[in-house]
């Protein structure tokens, strides 16, 4: 019962704070209070007993995204651009997908139904034998570094190549082969060559 | 930032606990929460913090960036390396049994490195993903760009003119 209030006023909490963002026009205050909403879900997925989860949604949701936020605010104005005219498509558009996924909710099992049909393909095998084959004790853990080894390795090369694009865009413009030094240098070795 | 005294003596003196916790959570995460994704994220955490309070240019002496590029290609290699090492002795790929005398510790030897390969991963694409976003300057580059195109036009003049 106690968990059931605790995740109510933790979701009323994160609604205030999401309404404070649209309203909001000041991208400083607006950085901050994703900052914050990142924080609260991670005290909410703690409350829910998913520590692994909290653990990556405040390390990164809360903090890291908040510092990339800030670094790309220095190339902003301080405000955001405001308008004055209501925005009625864009409105018709919101509230269409918005009533098509809160219909969608109904067809879905319920909330932590153990009967559900994703708890009953591969995980009570997990759960079973995890720590007579294993002798590791967090599941998490054997399930994502074992079970599913495969998968985690396709998302470890997912991070890398993410990381390779935005690194490529951001740093395609200071490369090397805008240097004028090096350029002058791969001239004198082609002339060493040419010799 | 540099010159705020509480800030320098708070972030050096928090530098090392926060690198020792992020080994905690690396190493640990068998038993407790946490794993490669999160221990990568709080060691970056603490070279960001670095780099916040001291400048950028630290950092990067610190942290050069082609080392850290290179970092991470090696936890993807690290990770991909431990499935090919199972493959060269006679199991599937990933498969960690091969790796010890039984296979509760060939699994403990696999899952270690493998999330070691992940936390080295996200570690240094997040502070490269840092580095980038600090020291990306577009005013900067257009005008020195459009230097250079005056020089070199001068330089090209001076030539014809020779």
């Amino acid at each position: 019962m106690s968990t059931l209030f605790i995740n109510i006023s933790l979701v009323s909490f994160m609604v205030v704070i999401a309404l404070m963002i649209t309203f909001s026009h000041r991208l400083f205050a607006i950085i901050i209070m994703s900052g914050a909403y990142s924080l609260i879900s991670a005290a909410m997925f703690v409350n829910l007993d998913a520590v692994d989860v909290a653990f990556t949604e405040a390390a990164v949701g809360a903090g890291f995204s908040t510092v990339l936020f800030l670094a790309a605010m220095a190339w902003l104005p301080a405000e955001e651009k405001r308008h004055k005219a209501l925005l009625i498509l864009p409105l018709i558009i919101c509230l269409v997908t918005g009533s098509l996924l809160m219909w969608a909710v109904a067809y879905l099992p319920a909330f932590g139904d153990p009967t559900s049909i994703v708890h009953q393909h591969v995980a009570p095998r997990y759960l079973a034998e995890s720590y007579d084959k294993l002798h590791i004790p967090n599941v998490v853990t054997t399930v994502l570094a074992s079970y599913r080894g495969f998968d985690t390795l396709g998302e470890t090369i997912v991070i890398f190549t993410a990381g390779l694009g935005v690194l490529l865009i951001l740093m395609g413009k200071t490369g090397r082969t805008h240097n004028p030094t090096t350029s002058n240098d791969t001239a004198r070795d082609e002339d060493v060559n040419e010799k | 930032m540099k010159n705020n005294p509480i800030l320098r003596v708070i972030s050096k003196t928090l530098f090392a606990p926060i690198i020792l916790y992020g080994l905690y959570v690396q190493f640990h995460g068998d038993f407790g929460p946490g794993g490669g994704f999160q221990a990568g994220v709080i060691i970056a955490a603490a070279f960001i913090l670095y780099g916040m309070v001291f400048s950028l240019d630290e950092l990067k002496l610190l942290a050069p960036p082609s080392i850290v590029h290179a970092l991470m290609a090696l936890g993807a290699l690290i990770y991909a390396g431990v499935g090919i090492a199972t493959f060269l002795l006679g199991a599937e790929f990933l498969n960690y049994d091969v790796l010890a005398d039984y296979p509760a510790k060939g699994q403990h030897y696999g899952i270690i490195l493998v999330e070691f390969g992940v936390g080295l991963t996200v570690a240094s694409t997040i502070l490269g993903l840092f580095m980038a976003f600090a020291g990306f300057d577009i005013p900067k580059n257009t005008a020195r760009d459009k230097n250079r195109k005056a020089v070199g036009r001068s330089q090209n003049k001076r030539a014809s003119d020779d």
